[in-house]
């Protein structure tokens, strides 16, 4: 292969510098937030981001400390408690989520039954109504099953996003051929079966991607907790970390500790599921 | 190995919309079938409600003997081959193969024993650890066609399992194929809508038109006596010459013309004494080239030539506005633009109602 030659032309040139300030405007937060939550009280008020000083490597280390870390973890904030209450609520909703979701997204794509146009249709018109508009009524509703101050009171409202079904009937018209379908259904696998063991694997990027979105949405959750949960011991940690601040002080030394150790367990699961966005399983299953 | 039954066989769509029409099909035990037409026929549909994946709207369909209106695919004993493979992609090609052998619960000695033997007889032999993904598309319908024999069903049913192979391939599958069906003698029903496929592979030919059954017969049957001018038409290639004019029938001597000139005069038998307006029909390999001076014979020219190896098509006017394809040897040295004396094979023509789809009106001994 001698034909390919590296060669910079102006669209690669203009695609580069703005990829670069895309990375520039992601990275910069991130780097701050690390920074900052090694930062002791005045460092991070004297420092936008290292501390500069007489220090080796020009850098004043009396400003740097792990200090912040441990006082999260002491009893007053209890983040240690939180941080089980939040894998424990996210892992749960993403499970149940992706399950249910694939569940009736494969049904509404492949299969036929009554009312299928009429369900098609409220799951749409259930896409277009905004969430904030539900806070009112699902707490009503809440309260009235007695579900308040429950994790299935957070749980249960979140196991089947109209969005998920959605998602996943789409992905079944994409990669899942009827035909294969109707093969298992000619090998003696019933309907149950048939989406479990063939339609589910042929699905995996989606339920890989889909269970990152839920985790990730249940993770990042504030109001709902907030609304739902009132014992302190059940909170999760975006709200236990909001708590550490004050109406007349910020604590901000605290506060970027606390978001630094939220993000490692969902950058933990993203770089568990990554292959599974990029992968094309569905491929050479059937003449494309 | 069953005998498969179709009795007056519906499909209505919602809508009043009619895919399959009052089909009655007897297919003995063992026979290999082929159902064959053009797109929409109805042919994939009557395969599909013989598996068991389209209802039936009316009639009643039997494999063995037992009417299997209401039973589900997997208990009609039947194996199908999709034209897209349908290979579980997320599967071996071992698995994939055993995958309904497991389903049905067989001992795993037996499994393994019948996936060496069906890899054996396709030469899948050094494919059983990968993917569909990895596979060529001639290996993926061998995988595919591995799955159906191993289940060793009563039923084969194919619907249009060459029609994504390159057409090298699809030859060389074709044969093998057929000698697999002489070798199971496995009932099998096959759809295509390659009339040279459905030729080559059918022991009985059924021919489909807008969901009708337009003719059932044996290839060669089908090919001399095509019943109507849609058979006439589909079946054979280059397709069947058609010339619309008057026919004349007295006393045993047949005369077509068409505008005033004379296209044929001469004696068909089994025709009737008639005056009307019809179709005359005339494969491209009937048509002879013929010397000047000889009897009945008509004066031609030349439009278009196309070599084929030791013969050639030519596409050859009569007349000025008749335009015909005939199939001629090669060594003729018969170029564009010249002219040349063509005669018809007498006993190979046909003649039609005049409709679009006419019956033939001079039927053979069938």
């Amino acid at each position: 292969m001698n034909g390919k030659r590296f060669s910079i032309s102006i669209p690669w040139v203009l695609v580069h510098l703005l990829l670069i300030a895309v990375s520039i405007v992601v990275i910069v937060p991130l780097l701050y937030l690390v920074i900052s939550a090694f930062k002791t009280e005045q460092g991070f008020l004297e420092h936008t981001f290292i501390p500069i000083g007489e220090g080796a490597l020009g850098i004043d280390w009396s400003q740097l400390t792990i200090r912040q870390f441990g006082r999260l973890f002491e009893s007053e904030i209890g983040i240690g408690r939180a941080l089980v209450n939040s894998v424990f609520l996210s892992a749960t909703t993403a499970v149940l989520a992706t399950f249910i979701c694939a569940l009736a997204g494969y049904a509404s794509a492949a299969l036929e039954f009554k009312g299928k146009r009429a369900f098609e249709w409220l799951v749409l018109a259930a896409l277009i109504i905004p969430p904030p508009l539900l806070i009112a009524p699902s707490y009503q509703w809440l309260h009235t099953l007695g579900l308040l101050d429950s994790y299935t009171g957070l749980i249960l409202p979140a196991v089947a996003p109209a969005f998920g079904v959605f998602l996943f009937r789409q992905a079944t018209l994409q990669s899942v051929p009827k035909s294969i379908l109707e093969a298992a259904r000619i090998d003696g696998l019933g309907e149950f079966g048939i989406f479990l063991v063939i339609a589910l694997p042929m699905l995996r990027p989606m339920v890989g991607a889909f269970l990152i979105i839920t985790f990730l949405a249940m993770w990042n959750n504030f109001i709902g907790p907030q609304i739902v949960l009132q014992s302190a011991e059940k909170q999760p940690l975006s709200v236990v970390i909001y708590q550490t601040q004050t109406a007349y002080y910020s604590d901000y030394g605290l506060l970027m500790a606390g978001t630094l150790v939220s993000i490692l367990p969902v950058a933990a699961l993203f770089l568990f599921l990554q292959r599974d966005f990029i992968a094309g399983l569905s491929s050479g299953a059937v003449k494309g | 190995m069953a005998a498969v039954e179709l009795n007056s066989v519906w499909k209505i769509y919602a809508g009043d919309v009619s895919a399959v029409k009052d089909v009655n099909l007897s297919i003995e035990s063992g026979e290999f079938v082929v159902l064959v037409g053009p797109s929409g026929c109805g042919k994939s549909t009557t395969l599909r409600m013989i598996a068991g994946l389209e209802s039936i709207s009316k009639g009643e369909i039997s494999i063995g003997d037992r009417v299997v209106n209401d039973v589900a695919p997997k208990d009609r004993d039947i194996a199908m081959v999709f034209q897209n493979y349908a290979l579980y992609p997320h599967m071996t090609v071992e698995k994939n193969i055993a995958f309904s052998l497991k389903i049905s619960g067989m001992p795993k000695d037996e499994i393994n024993k019948r996936v060496q033997n069906v890899s054996e007889v396709l030469g899948l032999h050094d494919l059983l650890k990968r993917k569909p993904g990895a596979l060529s598309g001639g290996q993926r319908q061998r995988v595919a066609l591995g799955r159906a024999i191993a289940r060793d069903p009563k039923v084969f049913l194919f619907d249009e399992p060459l029609s994504n192979l390159d057409a090298k391939l699809r030859v060389a599958m074709r044969t093998e194929m057929k000698s697999l069906h002489q070798r199971l003698a496995t009932t099998t029903v096959y759809v295509t809508h390659d009339q040279e496929e459905a030729m080559t592979l059918g022991s009985r030919l059924v021919v489909m038109n807008a969901g009708q059954i337009q003719q059932v017969g044996t290839p060669i049957d089908i090919y001399n006596n095509p019943t109507n001018r849609f058979v006439a038409g589909f079946v054979g290639s280059p397709a069947m010459n058609f010339i619309e004019g008057k026919l004349q029938v007295k006393a045993g001597q047949t005369r077509f013309s068409r505008n005033g000139f004379d296209i044929f005069t001469g004696s068909v038998s089994n025709l009737p004494d008639t005056e009307s307006d019809a179709v005359m029909g005339i494969r491209p390999q009937s048509i002879l080239l013929a010397s000047e001076g000889s009897s009945d014979s008509i004066p031609a020219k030349v439009d278009q030539v196309e070599p084929l190896g030791d013969q050639m098509d030519i596409k050859i006017r009569i007349h000025d506005d008749i335009a015909m394809i005939a199939r001629v040897p090669l060594q003729t040295g018969v170029a564009a633009g010249s002219d040349i004396h063509i005669a018809y094979d007498s006993g190979k023509i046909h003649f039609f109602e005049s409709h679009a789809e006419g019956t033939r009106i001079n039927r053979g001994a069938e």
